[in-house]
């Protein structure tokens, strides 16, 4: 049920090798400046400040799947609320997601390979302790030490010293042998400087490292959790414009105004609850202002565009950095021909089934960016996403593929509905048998992704971190890239991509990144469908509602009337 | 009496392990790892998921899995889920809730569904008797999914004449269209058992001598008749907490009541083996106590029946 | 939703239990209990109704084509949830197919899940039953704990641990979902069958011709069958049909679930289970499905009812 939250949301992984230059980095800190993109026309007329204060607004949420740690907390219902309790070095843009400074005075590379981070004083945490670089360099070491467990651990496989502090199971997971106790618990690629001022050393060049930092992974640690963790999970202790007060377990989680909080974000409202529920309860409570914030109207919401007439003037639909897609995994070889690739992505018409389906609430993609994206320039996948049924039936005869054609994907979330009509129109323009598998649960398709065990077409969503049309492909499209689930390699993409990244100015940058996406379209690896727009819905009684690029309320910016 | 209590205590235990091993066991059967696509798309860190194996017990047997569960239970302890989150607070806070709506729902049917027997028994067939019928009939036929959600689009969302959704301190007025919907089915059955009930009792003898020695129909019915006709009434009701505490996963899906049949439903979902069967413990519990109290209850409804 | 069956647990089992006498139906005996209770149910409008609704259903099941011209698969979202129409009486569904033809199709593995469900229930729990009965002592009190502990779990939180264990186990193809449905119910409610069973075989234990029987050196074997299970039949028969119509609403519940069946094998619980999406605005989608179930449900809860009043001598 608390899987609509999943929707979408694939995180990326981080670029794993230290291949993103200057350039790049470059181009994000250039267009950080400007805070116009992205939504634009917020509500206009000003909170209550009584009512700031006084009221307690409640917020959609999914119960936490693990305790509040930061590092180790990966999935969007801790996440949110992780976010809201820290503040690290960096932080997103809440309308264009571009990154900026945020505890860091200054974050500069002091060589190729090292940053250097100075820290604005005064800032403290909810207990009353000072955020100090220690406070980092713990924190950091404490998550990347193999013996923690910490989900987030990989995060910081680039910096010296991690092989040290993080040793492998020798025998993966279920085996009965133990990983040996790492010889170290410290990287040595983190030093202090003094209080405010550490050193970060990579193995090898990671500029991209900065803009990273904003997520929760990369949060300080107080000293209270170091001196003891169990205490701490109980009452969890940020730095971050809002702190913890109470929670019950599998229902509710409250959290306050931190005064003290230094940041240039500081909240107008006081006191939120996280209200853990199921997207359709809460779309109802919405309805009926018992639940203040939704950050995505159900598919009951969206069929026949009901949220209009039911939420006026209280619901929006907001871009995020999303896309929606169906990959083929090209590890098996019966997915090996390309003609059969391409006939399958022309027999799709997104168009008719994103104004049914969607209600014409999604648009379909014509590449493998969105134009959300600084850089993004439409129209790289050209012919072959459009729907074409004669010649996607003249490529399929050509491709001699027999049987049927399976997708897989849960079911839950809403995606049977749109899957089912993609297979409607394939079946139709190919006059092939199309099914839909659904699995029970979103973890369950993880698993045989990533174990690479399918041997159907599946579901592949993705939610970019940062706007950058690199992080649509880089991770996706590269051999060996963190998140290429498919095992898609074409060395010519390879040099394309690695192009781009070297490239000397944004402008051209971009140019080559088109290129690339031009030469995917020709492989099909995966075939584009549709953005996903989130459709936020809240209550009467709040106003200057925006919603995140990452599918958050603004905490910051949302007040009570 | 004692004896009688105590040996169907005695028998309790045996049903007890089994039904919580068996639940046990099916939790732990269902395919997958439950901490492999606990990270979202991301793949979790392999030391992650092998220390929260260890931490769980996961790589025992069933069996020895088991025996540590019952052994931790047994000192009070029902164990963390995997977000360590204390199991008995979940319960303890889900129970209550789920409890009301079983009331509300017992309440409701043992109201209108012994009314409409009592009713429909007395009278015979006729007009009213047909119209009970065939409305319990309808209430049979129709899965409990539609009509909750049917009321819920009318009343809530077309009428918008009550909120759509039970807040999270469900309290008791909230819960009688929830417990309505829950108890619908269990309604139409007690009417029809009410009814036959008495429509069997009516035929019997000692309601011919009472009526011979001239006693007003009044006490007749009131002393005679329902009482005997009350045994099969009061077994189901009382069985039937035990079901709609447990049956509720659908209505409180519906009307989003944070009540057990949601906790347990993710606990299946997530694989989390400790919050299926401490739910499953607290339910087979209710589930036998009742059931031995309503058998002890026959002999104070029936005099004729005697435990020794 | 509670359990689908408890309710008719409380069909007196030993009411049907006769006297000898009663029990060989046959021509030449027009005294029979099997005689008698089809000249009383040829005479109940209650029964020829119900009966005449489930003679057309299995007629639908085993003939669609009969009924309608139309691909119940074809999807053409030209006609995305257009309401019911000259062209397609129940309208369309999210996916633009023909609802009233998807309700024909639909109508084989609504019924067969529930008669499958039912038939397995019975030859469970009565088979588990008249041993129960016939024997008495150790094999009863094992068979009643082993029930005790079936029973006492709940049975939507049973179906839905059963159904995703074997979910998870990629079950793919129409018969093997269906029959994963089928046994997660009959797994869950053979103690029902068994009580009945076994108090109808303990009043059977008692009457004069099986003590007779047994008096003359029958073996066990012969008793429980040419004897005890002819006399036994009747009640565990009467439960079957009226839990049919509860199966049927049942395998609805987990098909909107999300865990009962699922294409090929569409049955009316995966259309409702489908059009919960679209409830507000194409109540159709909804409203056709169930109520087709609900008439059905409703001519097999009819269908036993009737039965058994017309084999319960009390009740005649």
């Amino acid at each position: 049920m608390s899987d609509w939250e999943e929707y979408l949301m694939r995180k990326p992984r981080w670029v794993t090798a230290g291949v993103i230059p200057l350039a790049v980095a470059l181009a994000i800190s250039s267009c950080s400046s400007g805070d116009e993109g992205g939504g634009g026309e917020e509500q206009s007329g000003g909170g209550d400040p009584a009512k700031n204060e006084s009221v307690e607004i409640n917020v959609f949420g999914t119960e936490p799947a693990r305790p509040l740690v930061p590092g180790d907390t990966a999935e969007t219902g801790g996440g949110k609320i992780v976010d809201a309790l820290f503040t690290g070095l960096m932080e997103y843009d809440p309308v264009s997601g571009e990154p900026g400074l945020a505890h860091a005075e200054s974050f500069e590379l002091s060589a190729p390979d090292e940053y250097t981070v100075k820290l604005k004083k005064g800032w403290k945490f909810h207990d009353g302790t000072e955020v100090k670089a220690d406070n980092y360099i713990k924190a950091w070491n404490y998550t990347a030490y193999s013996p923690n467990a910490q989900q987030h651990a990989s995060f910081f496989a680039q910096i010296e010293g991690f092989d040290q502090v993080n040793t492998p199971d020798p025998d993966g997971p279920d085996g009965p042998e133990q990983p040996a106790t790492p010889a170290a618990t410290e990287m040595s690629g983190l030093t202090k400087v003094d209080d405010y001022q550490f050193k970060i050393k990579f193995t090898a060049p990671h500029a991209i490292f900065k803009v990273k930092t904003g997520y929760a992974a990369y949060m300080p640690m107080p000293d209270s959790f170091f001196a003891d963790a169990e205490a701490w999970k109980a009452n969890p202790v940020g730095n971050g414009s809002f702190k913890y007060v109470s929670r019950v377990p599998d229902q509710e989680l409250k959290i306050e105004r931190f005064d003290d909080y230094q940041g240039d974000d500081k909240p107008k409202i006081k006191k939120v609850k996280f209200v853990f529920t199921d997207s359709d309860a809460a779309y109802a409570d919405i309805k009926g202002n018992q639940l203040d914030f939704l950050d995505t109207a159900p598919p009951q919401a969206i069929a026949g565009n009901v949220w209009q007439d039911d939420l006026p003037g209280r619901a929006k639909a907001y871009p995020v950095m999303a896309i929606q897609g169906i990959a083929f995994p090209i590890y098996h070889t019966k997915y090996g021909n390309v003609d059969f690739r391409h006939a399958v992505s022309m027999a799709i018409d997104r168009e008719k089934i994103t104004k049914t389906i969607y209600e014409g609430n999604r648009q379909p993609l014509t590449g493998y960016g969105m134009d959300l994206v600084p850089g993004f320039e439409p129209g790289a996948c050209g012919e072959y996403c459009e729907y074409n049924p004669e010649e996607a039936k003249k490529l399929f005869a050509k491709s001699g593929w027999s049987g049927p054609i399976e997708i897989t994907s849960n079911a839950d979330g809403g995606h049977k509905e749109w899957i089912e009509a993609v297979c409607g129109s394939i079946s139709e323009a190919l006059d092939v048998e199309c099914l839909f598998e659904p699995v029970q649960q979103f973890s369950q398709a993880r698993q045989a992704i990533e174990a690479r065990e399918l041997d159907t077409l599946y579901r592949s969503g993705w939610l970019a971190d940062y706007p950058l049309i690199e992080n649509f492909l880089n991770p996706l499209y590269r051999t060996g890239g963190s998140s290429n689930d498919n095992g898609y390699s074409n060395p010519e993409v390879d040099a394309k991509l690695a192009a781009a990244d070297q490239a000397e100015t944004e402008d051209e940058a971009y140019k080559l990144y088109h290129e690339a996406e031009e030469m995917i379209a020709e492989d099909m690896p995966v075939i584009p469908l549709w953005n996903t727009p989130s459709i936020a819905c809240w209550s009467e009684r709040l106003t200057n509602v925006r919603l995140t690029p990452k599918r958050e309320l603004d905490l910051s910016f949302v007040e009570v009337k | 009496m004692g004896r009688y209590v105590l040996r169907r205590l005695l028998q309790l235990i045996p049903v007890f392990i089994g039904t919580t091993f068996l639940i046990f066991f099916l939790v732990w059967a269902v395919p997958g790892d439950p901490f492999t696509g606990m990270c979202g798309e991301r793949p979790c860190p392999p030391q992650f998921v092998a220390a929260m194996t260890d931490k769980y017990n996961l790589n025992d047997n069933v069996v020895v899995q088991y025996l540590k569960y019952m052994g931790a239970l047994l000192t009070g302890d029902f164990g963390q889920t995997y977000a360590e989150q204390e199991i008995s607070e979940l319960i303890g806070n889900a129970a209550p809730v789920s409890l009301r709506l079983a009331v509300v729902a017992v309440a409701i049917e043992a109201v209108i569904g012994v009314t409409a027997g009592i009713l429909t028994g007395l009278r015979g067939r006729g007009f009213v008797d047909n119209l009970v019928l065939v409305s319990t009939l309808f209430l049979i036929a129709i899965p409990t999914f539609v009509i909750g959600f049917v009321i819920q689009i009318v009343l809530g969302f077309e009428l918008e004449i009550l909120t759509p959704t039970v807040s999270s301190e469900a309290t008791w007025g909230e819960l009688i269209i929830p417990g309505f919907v829950l108890g619908s089915l269990s309604m139409a059955y007690v009417s029809r058992l009410t009814r036959t009930s008495i429509a069997e009792n009516l035929r019997a003898d000692y309601m011919r001598t009472a009526l011979a020695k001239g006693q007003p129909k009044r006490r007749i019915v009131g002393v005679h008749l329902l009482r005997n006709s009350a045994i099969p009434v009061i077994t189901f009701l009382g069985t039937d907490i035990g079901n709609l505490m447990a049956g509720a996963i659908v209505t409180e899906g519906i009307f989003g009541i944070h009540g057990i049949g949601r906790l347990v439903y993710d606990g299946i979902l997530e694989k989390q083996g400790a919050i299926v069967t401490g739910v499953v413990v607290l339910l087979v519990l209710v589930f036998l106590l009742v059931n031995l109290f309503i058998d002890l209850m026959y002999a104070v409804i029936d005099p004729r029946i005697r435990y020794d | 939703m509670t359990d689908p069956s408890t309710g008719v647990t409380g069909t007196d089992a030993a009411a049907y239990v006769t006297a000898p006498e009663h029990q060989e139906s046959g021509p030449g005996k027009p005294r029979s209990l099997g005689a008698d209770a089809w000249r009383d149910l040829r005479r109940r409008p209650m029964f020829l109704v119900a009966g005449g609704i489930v003679v057309l259903l299995v007629v639908i099941a085993i003939f669609p084509s009969w009924f309608t011209s139309a691909d119940p698969n074809h999807k053409d979202l030209d006609f995305f949830r257009q309401p019911p129409s000259g062209d397609a009486w129940f309208g369309y569904d999210g996916q633009g197919r023909d609802v009233y033809a998807r309700v024909i199709y639909g109508t084989r593995w609504t019924l067969l899940v529930g008669i499958a469900a039912s038939v397995l229930t019975v030859l469970l729990g009565g088979i588990l039953g008249i041993l129960a009965g016939f024997f008495g002592r150790w094999v009863d009190a094992l068979m009643s704990r082993i029930g005790e502990i079936f029973f006492g779990l709940p049975f939507v939180l049973g179906a839905i641990v059963i159904l995703n264990l074997v979910r998870n186990a990629e079950i793919r193809g129409a018969l093997p979902i269906v029959f994963a449905v089928v046994a997660s119910i009959a797994v869950l409610q053979w103690p029902v069958a068994m009580r009945i069973m076994r108090s109808a075989a303990i009043t059977a234990k008692q009457q004069d011709y099986v003590k007779a029987a047994r008096a003359l050196g029958a073996s066990s074997s012969r008793i429980i069958f040419k004897h005890m299970l002819p006399n036994c039949l009747a009640p565990v028969l009467v439960y079957g049909t009226i839990a049919l119509g509860a199966f049927i609403s049942a395998e609805a519940t987990l098909s909107f679930l999300g865990i009962g069946l699922r294409d090929p094998a569409v049955s009316w619980g995966v259309m409702m289970s489908d059009s919960k999406t679209y409830l507000r605005v194409a109540p159709h989608m909804l409203l056709f499905p169930a109520g087709f179930l609900a008439v059905t449900v409703l001519a097999f809860v009819m269908l036993g009812d009737a039965i058994r009043e017309a084999l319960d001598p009390k009740l005649r």
